[in-house]
Protein backbone atom coordinates (compact mmCIF):
# COMPACT_ATOMS: atom_id res chain seq x y z
CA UNK A 1 0.00 0.00 0.00
CA UNK A 2 1.21 3.46 -0.93
CA UNK A 3 0.74 6.21 1.66
CA UNK A 4 0.63 9.98 1.24
CA UNK A 5 1.39 11.83 4.43
CA UNK A 6 0.88 15.56 4.89
CA UNK A 7 3.54 17.62 6.72
CA UNK A 8 2.83 21.27 7.48
CA UNK A 9 5.47 23.82 8.42
CA UNK A 10 4.25 25.76 11.46
CA UNK A 11 5.63 27.91 14.26
CA UNK A 12 7.33 25.55 16.71
CA UNK A 13 5.01 24.55 19.53
CA UNK A 14 7.44 25.86 22.16
CA UNK A 15 7.42 29.39 20.76
CA UNK A 16 5.28 31.97 22.50
CA UNK A 17 3.29 33.43 19.63
CA UNK A 18 3.09 37.23 19.41
CA UNK A 19 0.42 39.21 17.64
CA UNK A 20 1.78 41.86 15.25
CA UNK A 21 1.25 45.42 16.42
CA UNK A 22 -0.74 46.29 13.28
CA UNK A 23 -3.21 43.44 13.90
CA UNK A 24 -2.62 41.73 10.54
CA UNK A 25 -1.37 38.44 11.91
CA UNK A 26 1.29 36.97 14.18
CA UNK A 27 5.05 37.51 14.08
CA UNK A 28 6.74 34.87 11.92
CA UNK A 29 10.02 36.64 11.14
CA UNK A 30 13.01 35.00 12.88
CA UNK A 31 10.70 32.55 14.63
CA UNK A 32 11.63 28.87 14.89
CA UNK A 33 9.53 26.73 12.52
CA UNK A 34 8.92 22.99 12.84
CA UNK A 35 6.74 20.20 11.57
CA UNK A 36 3.20 20.34 12.95
CA UNK A 37 3.28 17.85 15.90
CA UNK A 38 0.18 15.95 14.69
CA UNK A 39 1.90 15.51 11.29
CA UNK A 40 4.97 14.04 12.99
CA UNK A 41 2.64 11.42 14.44
CA UNK A 42 1.31 10.85 10.92
CA UNK A 43 4.79 10.29 9.49
CA UNK A 44 5.63 7.93 12.36
CA UNK A 45 2.47 5.90 11.75
CA UNK A 46 3.25 5.61 8.03
CA UNK A 47 6.82 4.50 8.80
CA UNK A 48 5.56 1.89 11.26
CA UNK A 49 3.13 0.54 8.64
CA UNK A 50 6.08 0.25 6.27
CA UNK A 51 8.20 -1.51 8.88
CA UNK A 52 5.36 -4.01 9.35
CA UNK A 53 5.40 -4.69 5.61
CA UNK A 54 1.95 -3.15 5.09
CA UNK A 55 3.04 0.07 3.39
CA UNK A 56 5.26 -0.10 0.33
CA UNK A 57 6.04 3.56 -0.27
CA UNK A 58 5.62 6.75 1.75
CA UNK A 59 5.35 10.10 0.01
CA UNK A 60 5.64 13.17 2.27
CA UNK A 61 3.72 16.18 1.00
CA UNK A 62 4.00 19.79 2.11
CA UNK A 63 2.35 22.91 0.73
CA UNK A 64 3.63 26.42 1.17
CA UNK A 65 6.79 28.47 0.65
CA UNK A 66 10.11 27.02 -0.57
CA UNK A 67 11.24 26.67 3.06
CA UNK A 68 8.66 23.91 3.54
CA UNK A 69 11.31 21.70 1.86
CA UNK A 70 12.98 21.53 5.28
CA UNK A 71 9.82 20.02 6.76
CA UNK A 72 9.76 17.43 3.98
CA UNK A 73 13.46 16.63 4.69
CA UNK A 74 12.52 15.97 8.31
CA UNK A 75 9.86 13.49 7.16
CA UNK A 76 12.38 11.87 4.79
CA UNK A 77 14.84 11.52 7.68
CA UNK A 78 12.13 9.81 9.74
CA UNK A 79 11.64 7.25 6.98
CA UNK A 80 9.48 8.65 4.16
CA UNK A 81 10.76 7.63 0.71
CA UNK A 82 10.29 10.79 -1.31
CA UNK A 83 8.69 14.21 -1.11
CA UNK A 84 6.37 16.51 -2.99
CA UNK A 85 6.30 20.25 -2.37
CA UNK A 86 3.35 22.22 -3.70
CA UNK A 87 5.06 25.56 -3.70
CA UNK A 88 3.20 28.82 -3.24
CA UNK A 89 3.61 31.94 -1.16
CA UNK A 90 -0.15 32.51 -1.14
CA UNK A 91 -2.24 31.83 1.97
CA UNK A 92 -3.70 28.32 1.82
CA UNK A 93 -6.93 27.55 3.67
CA UNK A 94 -8.08 23.98 4.40
CA UNK A 95 -10.51 23.71 1.46
CA UNK A 96 -7.72 24.68 -0.95
CA UNK A 97 -5.28 22.26 0.71
CA UNK A 98 -7.88 19.48 0.41
CA UNK A 99 -8.32 20.25 -3.30
CA UNK A 100 -4.56 20.20 -3.87
CA UNK A 101 -4.33 16.86 -2.06
CA UNK A 102 -7.16 15.52 -4.20
CA UNK A 103 -5.15 16.42 -7.32
CA UNK A 104 -2.08 14.68 -5.85
CA UNK A 105 -4.17 11.58 -5.08
CA UNK A 106 -5.21 11.45 -8.75
CA UNK A 107 -1.53 11.63 -9.70
CA UNK A 108 -0.13 9.22 -7.10
CA UNK A 109 -3.02 6.76 -6.47
CA UNK A 110 -2.29 6.06 -2.78
CA UNK A 111 -4.44 3.68 -0.74
CA UNK A 112 -4.14 5.78 2.37
CA UNK A 113 -3.64 9.47 3.15
CA UNK A 114 -2.54 10.30 6.71
CA UNK A 115 -2.88 13.87 7.96
CA UNK A 116 -2.65 15.49 11.39
CA UNK A 117 -6.05 16.12 12.95
CA UNK A 118 -5.27 19.83 13.13
CA UNK A 119 -2.38 22.20 12.59
CA UNK A 120 -1.30 24.13 15.66
CA UNK A 121 -1.27 27.45 13.79
CA UNK A 122 -4.82 27.88 12.46
CA UNK A 123 -6.29 25.10 14.68
CA UNK A 124 -8.91 24.41 11.97
CA UNK A 125 -9.25 20.61 12.14
CA UNK A 126 -10.77 20.34 8.65
CA UNK A 127 -8.40 19.21 5.90
CA UNK A 128 -8.66 15.42 6.35
CA UNK A 129 -12.45 15.43 6.51
CA UNK A 130 -12.63 17.74 3.47
CA UNK A 131 -10.26 15.59 1.45
CA UNK A 132 -12.27 12.46 2.26
CA UNK A 133 -15.44 14.26 1.14
CA UNK A 134 -13.90 15.44 -2.15
CA UNK A 135 -12.62 11.93 -2.91
CA UNK A 136 -15.78 10.14 -1.72
CA UNK A 137 -13.56 8.12 0.63
CA UNK A 138 -14.05 6.96 4.20
CA UNK A 139 -12.47 9.00 7.00
CA UNK A 140 -10.94 7.83 10.27
CA UNK A 141 -10.43 11.04 12.21
CA UNK A 142 -8.73 11.63 15.60
CA UNK A 143 -7.19 8.15 15.40
CA UNK A 144 -5.47 6.63 18.42
CA UNK A 145 -5.06 3.21 16.80
CA UNK A 146 -4.99 2.05 13.18
CA UNK A 147 -5.07 -1.65 12.29
CA UNK A 148 -5.51 -3.11 8.79
CA UNK A 149 -8.05 -5.96 8.80
CA UNK A 150 -9.52 -7.89 5.82
CA UNK A 151 -8.75 -5.22 3.25
CA UNK A 152 -10.24 -2.51 5.47
CA UNK A 153 -8.94 -0.41 8.35
CA UNK A 154 -10.01 -0.63 11.95
CA UNK A 155 -9.62 2.84 13.36
CA UNK A 156 -9.99 3.59 17.06
CA UNK A 157 -10.99 7.22 17.52
CA UNK A 158 -10.72 9.65 20.43
CA UNK A 159 -14.30 10.88 21.01
CA UNK A 160 -15.74 13.07 23.76
CA UNK A 161 -16.84 10.26 26.06
CA UNK A 162 -13.91 7.89 25.46
CA UNK A 163 -12.99 5.75 22.46
CA UNK A 164 -14.90 4.49 19.43
CA UNK A 165 -13.77 1.90 16.89
CA UNK A 166 -14.92 2.00 13.27
CA UNK A 167 -14.27 -0.25 10.32
CA UNK A 168 -13.59 1.86 7.24
CA UNK A 169 -13.17 0.92 3.59
CA UNK A 170 -9.91 1.56 1.76
CA UNK A 171 -8.78 3.82 0.21
CA UNK A 172 -9.24 6.16 3.16
CA UNK A 173 -8.09 9.31 4.90
CA UNK A 174 -6.87 8.97 8.50
CA UNK A 175 -6.17 11.92 10.80
CA UNK A 176 -3.95 11.47 13.82
CA UNK A 177 -4.59 12.16 17.48
CA UNK A 178 -1.91 12.48 20.14
CA UNK A 179 -1.90 8.95 21.46
CA UNK A 180 -1.54 7.16 18.13
CA UNK A 181 2.21 6.82 18.66
CA UNK A 182 5.34 8.58 19.85
CA UNK A 183 7.31 9.90 16.89
CA UNK A 184 10.95 8.85 16.63
CA UNK A 185 13.92 11.17 16.40
CA UNK A 186 15.73 10.93 13.10
CA UNK A 187 19.20 9.40 13.46
CA UNK A 188 22.23 11.17 11.99
CA UNK A 189 22.78 8.54 9.26
CA UNK A 190 19.11 8.84 8.31
CA UNK A 191 19.37 12.63 8.17
CA UNK A 192 22.34 12.23 5.79
CA UNK A 193 20.43 9.68 3.69
CA UNK A 194 17.39 11.98 3.54
CA UNK A 195 19.47 14.58 1.71
CA UNK A 196 19.68 12.24 -1.27
CA UNK A 197 15.98 11.40 -1.40
CA UNK A 198 14.06 13.14 -4.21
CA UNK A 199 11.65 16.05 -3.69
CA UNK A 200 9.42 17.01 -6.60
CA UNK A 201 8.19 20.60 -6.73
CA UNK A 202 4.77 21.43 -8.18
CA UNK A 203 2.50 24.47 -8.17
CA UNK A 204 -1.25 24.85 -7.56
CA UNK A 205 -1.51 25.94 -11.20
CA UNK A 206 0.15 22.78 -12.46
CA UNK A 207 -2.34 20.77 -10.39
CA UNK A 208 -5.27 22.75 -11.83
CA UNK A 209 -6.41 24.11 -8.47
CA UNK A 210 -7.42 27.69 -7.66
CA UNK A 211 -6.21 28.11 -4.09
CA UNK A 212 -7.76 31.55 -3.48
CA UNK A 213 -8.79 31.95 0.19
CA UNK A 214 -12.50 32.06 0.94
CA UNK A 215 -12.12 33.68 4.34
CA UNK A 216 -10.71 37.18 4.67
CA UNK A 217 -8.92 37.87 7.94
CA UNK A 218 -10.04 41.32 9.04
CA UNK A 219 -7.85 41.48 12.11
CA UNK A 220 -5.85 39.44 14.58
CA UNK A 221 -5.88 40.51 18.21
CA UNK A 222 -4.52 39.37 21.53
CA UNK A 223 -7.08 37.79 23.82
CA UNK A 224 -8.03 39.69 26.96
CA UNK A 225 -5.39 39.09 29.59
CA UNK A 226 -6.47 37.40 32.75
CA UNK A 227 -5.08 39.18 35.77
CA UNK A 228 -3.30 37.19 38.41
CA UNK A 229 -5.25 37.04 41.63
CA UNK A 230 -4.07 36.61 45.16
CA UNK A 231 -2.18 33.91 47.03
CA UNK A 232 -4.04 32.62 50.03
CA UNK A 233 -2.17 31.41 53.10
CA UNK A 234 -4.12 28.26 53.89
CA UNK A 235 -7.10 26.08 53.10
CA UNK A 236 -9.37 27.93 55.53
CA UNK A 237 -8.76 31.23 53.75
CA UNK A 238 -9.32 29.58 50.36
CA UNK A 239 -12.67 28.11 51.43
CA UNK A 240 -13.67 31.48 52.89
CA UNK A 241 -12.81 33.31 49.65
CA UNK A 242 -14.62 30.78 47.48
CA UNK A 243 -17.69 30.89 49.68
CA UNK A 244 -17.95 34.58 50.54
CA UNK A 245 -16.03 36.48 47.87
CA UNK A 246 -16.38 34.43 44.70
CA UNK A 247 -19.59 32.74 45.86
CA UNK A 248 -18.93 29.62 43.77
CA UNK A 249 -19.33 26.99 46.49
CA UNK B 1 -33.00 33.17 6.39
CA UNK B 2 -33.19 30.19 8.75
CA UNK B 3 -30.22 28.52 10.37
CA UNK B 4 -29.72 24.76 10.43
CA UNK B 5 -28.18 23.22 13.55
CA UNK B 6 -26.87 19.67 13.48
CA UNK B 7 -27.74 18.13 16.85
CA UNK B 8 -25.18 16.08 18.79
CA UNK B 9 -27.20 13.44 20.62
CA UNK B 10 -27.34 9.81 21.70
CA UNK B 11 -30.79 9.13 20.13
CA UNK B 12 -32.47 9.35 23.54
CA UNK B 13 -31.41 12.88 24.48
CA UNK B 14 -29.40 15.89 23.29
CA UNK B 15 -25.76 16.35 24.29
CA UNK B 16 -25.57 19.56 26.37
CA UNK B 17 -23.39 21.35 23.78
CA UNK B 18 -26.28 21.23 21.30
CA UNK B 19 -28.07 23.85 23.42
CA UNK B 20 -25.03 26.12 23.15
CA UNK B 21 -25.11 25.70 19.36
CA UNK B 22 -28.83 26.54 19.35
CA UNK B 23 -28.10 29.70 21.35
CA UNK B 24 -25.42 30.77 18.84
CA UNK B 25 -27.71 29.98 15.90
CA UNK B 26 -30.54 32.05 17.40
CA UNK B 27 -28.34 35.13 16.95
CA UNK B 28 -28.41 34.55 13.17
CA UNK B 29 -32.04 33.66 12.41
CA UNK B 30 -34.88 31.22 13.07
CA UNK B 31 -33.39 27.90 14.19
CA UNK B 32 -34.11 24.53 12.64
CA UNK B 33 -32.49 21.54 14.34
CA UNK B 34 -31.61 18.38 12.43
CA UNK B 35 -31.69 15.21 14.52
CA UNK B 36 -30.19 12.42 12.42
CA UNK B 37 -30.30 9.15 14.29
CA UNK B 38 -32.01 5.81 14.61
CA UNK B 39 -34.80 5.44 17.13
CA UNK B 40 -34.17 9.11 17.87
CA UNK B 41 -37.66 10.23 18.95
CA UNK B 42 -36.32 11.11 22.40
CA UNK B 43 -33.63 13.43 21.05
CA UNK B 44 -36.04 15.01 18.53
CA UNK B 45 -38.62 15.62 21.29
CA UNK B 46 -35.93 17.20 23.47
CA UNK B 47 -34.91 19.54 20.63
CA UNK B 48 -38.56 20.51 20.06
CA UNK B 49 -38.84 21.65 23.69
CA UNK B 50 -36.11 24.29 23.38
CA UNK B 51 -37.96 27.62 23.00
CA UNK B 52 -35.35 28.97 20.56
CA UNK B 53 -36.10 26.17 18.08
CA UNK B 54 -38.64 26.92 15.31
CA UNK B 55 -38.64 23.48 13.73
CA UNK B 56 -37.07 20.06 14.23
CA UNK B 57 -36.08 17.94 11.24
CA UNK B 58 -35.90 14.26 12.10
CA UNK B 59 -34.06 11.76 9.92
CA UNK B 60 -34.59 8.37 11.55
CA UNK B 61 -32.78 5.58 9.71
CA UNK B 62 -30.33 2.75 10.38
CA UNK B 63 -27.33 4.47 8.69
CA UNK B 64 -27.58 7.23 11.34
CA UNK B 65 -27.61 4.92 14.39
CA UNK B 66 -24.06 6.19 14.98
CA UNK B 67 -22.96 9.59 13.72
CA UNK B 68 -20.80 8.30 10.85
CA UNK B 69 -19.56 11.28 8.84
CA UNK B 70 -19.79 9.39 5.54
CA UNK B 71 -23.55 8.92 6.06
CA UNK B 72 -24.57 12.08 7.92
CA UNK B 73 -22.61 14.65 5.86
CA UNK B 74 -24.50 14.05 2.56
CA UNK B 75 -27.82 14.40 4.43
CA UNK B 76 -26.75 17.70 5.99
CA UNK B 77 -25.30 18.99 2.71
CA UNK B 78 -28.54 18.11 0.91
CA UNK B 79 -30.66 20.03 3.42
CA UNK B 80 -28.16 22.91 3.73
CA UNK B 81 -28.99 24.42 0.35
CA UNK B 82 -32.10 26.02 1.84
CA UNK B 83 -30.18 27.77 4.61
CA UNK B 84 -27.77 30.68 5.07
CA UNK B 85 -25.86 29.04 7.90
CA UNK B 86 -25.24 25.49 9.07
CA UNK B 87 -23.96 25.18 12.65
CA UNK B 88 -22.82 22.50 15.03
CA UNK B 89 -21.11 22.52 18.38
CA UNK B 90 -17.37 21.80 18.14
CA UNK B 91 -17.72 18.42 19.83
CA UNK B 92 -15.91 15.43 18.35
CA UNK B 93 -19.10 14.70 16.37
CA UNK B 94 -19.33 18.25 14.99
CA UNK B 95 -15.61 18.40 14.23
CA UNK B 96 -15.80 15.09 12.38
CA UNK B 97 -18.89 15.78 10.26
CA UNK B 98 -18.98 19.52 9.50
CA UNK B 99 -15.79 19.86 7.40
CA UNK B 100 -17.12 16.99 5.28
CA UNK B 101 -20.35 18.95 4.84
CA UNK B 102 -18.41 22.11 3.97
CA UNK B 103 -16.35 20.35 1.31
CA UNK B 104 -19.48 18.79 -0.24
CA UNK B 105 -20.90 22.34 -0.49
CA UNK B 106 -17.55 23.78 -1.69
CA UNK B 107 -17.34 26.24 1.20
CA UNK B 108 -14.57 27.05 3.66
CA UNK B 109 -15.73 26.12 7.18
CA UNK B 110 -15.21 28.49 10.09
CA UNK B 111 -14.08 26.40 13.07
CA UNK B 112 -14.56 26.93 16.78
CA UNK B 113 -16.33 30.30 16.60
CA UNK B 114 -16.24 32.33 19.84
CA UNK B 115 -18.24 35.35 18.78
CA UNK B 116 -20.62 36.33 15.99
CA UNK B 117 -19.99 39.90 14.84
CA UNK B 118 -22.28 39.84 11.80
CA UNK B 119 -23.97 37.24 9.59
CA UNK B 120 -20.70 36.84 7.68
CA UNK B 121 -18.12 37.89 10.32
CA UNK B 122 -16.87 35.72 13.15
CA UNK B 123 -14.16 35.65 15.80
CA UNK B 124 -12.22 32.41 16.28
CA UNK B 125 -9.11 31.39 18.20
CA UNK B 126 -5.82 30.57 16.48
CA UNK B 127 -2.49 29.43 17.96
CA UNK B 128 -4.17 27.69 20.90
CA UNK B 129 -6.13 30.81 21.75
CA UNK B 130 -3.03 32.99 21.96
CA UNK B 131 -4.53 35.11 19.21
CA UNK B 132 -8.09 35.81 18.09
CA UNK B 133 -8.81 36.18 14.39
CA UNK B 134 -11.81 38.06 13.03
CA UNK B 135 -12.71 36.49 9.69
CA UNK B 136 -15.28 37.28 7.03
CA UNK B 137 -16.72 34.58 4.79
CA UNK B 138 -17.79 35.24 1.23
CA UNK B 139 -19.34 31.77 0.81
CA UNK B 140 -23.08 31.57 0.10
CA UNK B 141 -23.66 29.06 2.92
CA UNK B 142 -21.63 29.51 6.09
CA UNK B 143 -20.63 26.21 7.67
CA UNK B 144 -19.63 26.82 11.26
CA UNK B 145 -18.66 24.96 14.40
CA UNK B 146 -19.05 26.93 17.61
CA UNK B 147 -17.17 26.64 20.86
CA UNK B 148 -19.87 25.69 23.34
CA UNK B 149 -18.35 27.51 26.29
CA UNK B 150 -18.50 30.83 24.42
CA UNK B 151 -22.30 30.79 24.13
CA UNK B 152 -24.49 30.32 27.22
CA UNK B 153 -26.82 27.35 26.71
CA UNK B 154 -30.28 28.03 25.30
CA UNK B 155 -33.26 27.13 27.50
CA UNK B 156 -34.03 23.42 27.26
CA UNK B 157 -37.76 23.47 28.00
CA UNK B 158 -40.85 25.55 27.48
CA UNK B 159 -41.10 25.32 23.70
CA UNK B 160 -43.05 23.03 21.41
CA UNK B 161 -41.61 23.21 17.91
CA UNK B 162 -43.11 21.01 15.20
CA UNK B 163 -41.16 17.86 14.27
CA UNK B 164 -40.94 17.20 10.54
CA UNK B 165 -39.65 13.91 9.20
CA UNK B 166 -37.07 14.18 6.42
CA UNK B 167 -35.92 11.37 4.14
CA UNK B 168 -32.56 9.73 4.63
CA UNK B 169 -29.64 9.85 2.23
CA UNK B 170 -28.93 6.13 2.54
CA UNK B 171 -25.80 4.27 3.62
CA UNK B 172 -22.62 5.39 1.86
CA UNK B 173 -21.24 1.91 2.49
CA UNK B 174 -17.84 3.27 3.47
CA UNK B 175 -17.77 2.88 7.22
CA UNK B 176 -19.38 0.92 9.99
CA UNK B 177 -19.44 1.20 13.76
CA UNK B 178 -17.76 -1.66 15.62
CA UNK B 179 -17.68 -0.72 19.30
CA UNK B 180 -17.12 2.03 21.80
CA UNK B 181 -15.43 2.17 25.17
CA UNK B 182 -16.95 5.11 26.94
CA UNK B 183 -15.66 6.18 30.32
CA UNK B 184 -18.37 5.39 32.84
CA UNK B 185 -18.75 8.09 35.41
CA UNK B 186 -21.38 9.27 37.86
CA UNK B 187 -19.80 12.71 37.67
CA UNK B 188 -20.97 15.48 35.33
CA UNK B 189 -19.54 15.71 31.83
CA UNK B 190 -16.38 17.85 31.69
CA UNK B 191 -17.59 20.42 29.18
CA UNK B 192 -20.96 20.87 30.94
CA UNK B 193 -19.84 20.79 34.59
CA UNK B 194 -20.27 23.82 36.86
CA UNK B 195 -17.10 22.88 38.74
CA UNK B 196 -14.03 21.09 37.36
CA UNK B 197 -11.19 19.63 39.41
CA UNK B 198 -8.11 18.87 37.28
CA UNK B 199 -4.84 17.15 38.12
CA UNK B 200 -1.47 17.48 36.47
CA UNK B 201 1.94 15.88 36.51
CA UNK B 202 2.19 16.79 40.20
CA UNK B 203 -0.35 14.05 40.97
CA UNK B 204 2.57 11.62 40.40
CA UNK B 205 0.38 8.64 39.40
CA UNK B 206 -3.13 7.53 38.46
CA UNK B 207 -3.85 6.06 41.87
CA UNK B 208 -3.50 9.52 43.42
CA UNK B 209 -6.29 10.82 41.16
CA UNK B 210 -8.56 8.30 42.86
CA UNK B 211 -7.20 8.85 46.38
CA UNK B 212 -6.97 12.63 46.38
CA UNK B 213 -8.88 14.29 43.51
CA UNK B 214 -11.99 12.16 43.20
CA UNK B 215 -13.15 12.65 46.82
CA UNK B 216 -12.68 16.40 46.36
CA UNK B 217 -14.61 16.32 43.08
CA UNK B 218 -17.42 14.31 44.65
CA UNK B 219 -17.73 16.71 47.56
CA UNK B 220 -18.08 19.59 45.06
CA UNK B 221 -20.24 17.72 42.55
CA UNK B 222 -17.45 18.41 40.07
CA UNK B 223 -16.12 16.76 36.92
CA UNK B 224 -12.53 15.49 36.92
CA UNK B 225 -10.09 16.68 34.27
CA UNK B 226 -6.36 16.49 33.66
CA UNK B 227 -3.51 18.27 31.94
CA UNK B 228 -1.90 16.80 28.85
CA UNK B 229 1.17 15.98 30.94
CA UNK B 230 -0.96 13.77 33.21
CA UNK B 231 -2.54 12.08 30.19
CA UNK B 232 0.81 11.57 28.45
CA UNK B 233 2.19 10.05 31.65
CA UNK B 234 -0.67 7.55 31.58
CA UNK B 235 -2.31 8.66 34.85
CA UNK B 236 -5.77 9.01 33.27
CA UNK B 237 -7.41 8.43 29.85
CA UNK B 238 -7.25 11.05 27.09
CA UNK B 239 -10.92 12.03 27.42
CA UNK B 240 -9.94 13.72 30.72
CA UNK B 241 -7.64 16.09 28.87
CA UNK B 242 -8.30 19.83 29.16
CA UNK B 243 -6.35 21.99 26.73
CA UNK B 244 -5.72 22.97 23.13
CA UNK B 245 -5.54 19.35 22.07
CA UNK B 246 -8.24 18.15 24.45
CA UNK B 247 -11.44 19.67 25.74
CA UNK B 248 -12.16 23.35 26.26
CA UNK B 249 -14.01 24.10 29.49
CA UNK B 250 -15.31 27.28 31.11
CA UNK B 251 -16.91 26.29 34.42
CA UNK B 252 -17.83 28.62 37.30
CA UNK B 253 -14.96 27.15 39.30
CA UNK B 254 -11.80 25.44 38.00
CA UNK B 255 -9.39 23.89 40.46
CA UNK B 256 -5.96 23.15 38.98
CA UNK B 257 -4.08 20.75 41.22
CA UNK B 258 -0.42 20.00 40.55
CA UNK B 259 -0.69 21.66 37.14
CA UNK B 260 2.16 23.98 36.13
CA UNK B 261 0.07 25.84 33.54
CA UNK B 262 1.57 25.16 30.11
CA UNK B 263 0.18 27.37 27.31
CA UNK B 264 -1.58 24.38 25.83
CA UNK B 265 -3.44 23.73 29.10
CA UNK B 266 -4.34 27.38 29.69
CA UNK B 267 -5.92 27.41 26.21
CA UNK B 268 -8.48 24.93 27.50
CA UNK B 269 -9.51 26.56 30.78
CA UNK B 270 -8.60 30.24 30.93
CA UNK B 271 -12.19 31.33 30.32
CA UNK B 272 -13.33 29.72 33.59
CA UNK B 273 -15.04 32.25 35.89
CA UNK B 274 -12.92 31.50 38.97
CA UNK B 275 -9.61 29.65 38.85
CA UNK B 276 -7.91 28.13 41.88
CA UNK B 277 -4.39 26.74 41.66
CA UNK B 278 -2.71 24.44 44.15
CA UNK B 279 0.97 23.89 43.38
CA UNK B 280 4.17 23.48 45.34
CA UNK B 281 6.14 25.70 42.93
CA UNK B 282 5.19 29.28 43.63
CA UNK B 283 6.73 30.35 40.30
CA UNK B 284 4.42 28.05 38.31
CA UNK B 285 2.75 29.95 35.43
CA UNK B 286 -0.67 28.70 36.56
CA UNK B 287 -0.55 31.30 39.36
CA UNK B 288 -0.50 34.05 36.70
CA UNK B 289 -4.05 33.19 35.71
CA UNK B 290 -5.39 31.95 39.06
CA UNK B 291 -7.77 34.09 41.10
CA UNK B 292 -6.73 32.25 44.22
CA UNK B 293 -3.40 30.48 44.57
CA UNK B 294 -2.34 28.14 47.32
CA UNK B 295 1.33 27.21 47.45
CA UNK B 296 2.17 23.91 49.10
CA UNK B 297 2.10 20.13 49.03
CA UNK B 298 -1.06 19.00 47.29
CA UNK B 299 -1.01 15.66 49.10
CA UNK B 300 -1.51 17.57 52.34
CA UNK B 301 -3.67 20.44 51.06
CA UNK B 302 -6.19 18.51 48.95
CA UNK B 303 -7.42 16.26 51.81
CA UNK B 304 -7.56 19.36 54.04
CA UNK B 305 -9.66 21.15 51.45
CA UNK B 306 -11.94 18.16 50.98
CA UNK B 307 -12.49 18.00 54.74
CA UNK B 308 -13.08 21.76 55.04
CA UNK B 309 -15.79 21.92 52.38
CA UNK B 310 -19.39 21.85 53.46
CA UNK B 311 -21.21 18.61 52.69
CA UNK B 312 -22.99 18.60 49.32
CA UNK B 313 -26.54 19.84 49.33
Amino acid sequence: MKILVGVKRVIDYNVKVRVKADGTGVETANVKMSMNPFDEIGVEEAVRLKEKGIATEIVAVSMGPAAAQETIRTALAMGADRGILVQTDAELQPLAVAKLFKALVAKESPQLVILGKQAIDDDCNQTGQMLAALLGWAQGTFASKVAPADGRLEVTREVDGGLETLSIALPAVVTTDLRLNEPRYASLPNIMKAKKKPIETLTPDALGVDPAPRLVTLKVAEPAKRLAGVKVKDVAELVDKLKNEAKVI
Amino acid sequence: MSVLVLADHDNASLKPATLNAIAAAAKLGPVHVLVAGHGCDGAAAAAAQAPDVAKVLKADAAPYAHPLAENVAPLVAGLARGYGHVLAAATTVGKNIMPRVAALLDVQQISDVLQIDAADTFVRPIYAGNALATVRSGDAIKVITIRGTAFPAAAATGGSAPIETVGDAGDAGLSSFLRSELSKSERPELTAARIVVSGGRGMANGENFKTYLEPLADKLGAAVGASRAAVDAGFVPNDYQVGQTGKVVAPDLYLAVGISGAIQHLAGMKDSKVIVAINKDEEAPIFQVADFGLVGDLFKLVPELTAALPPRK
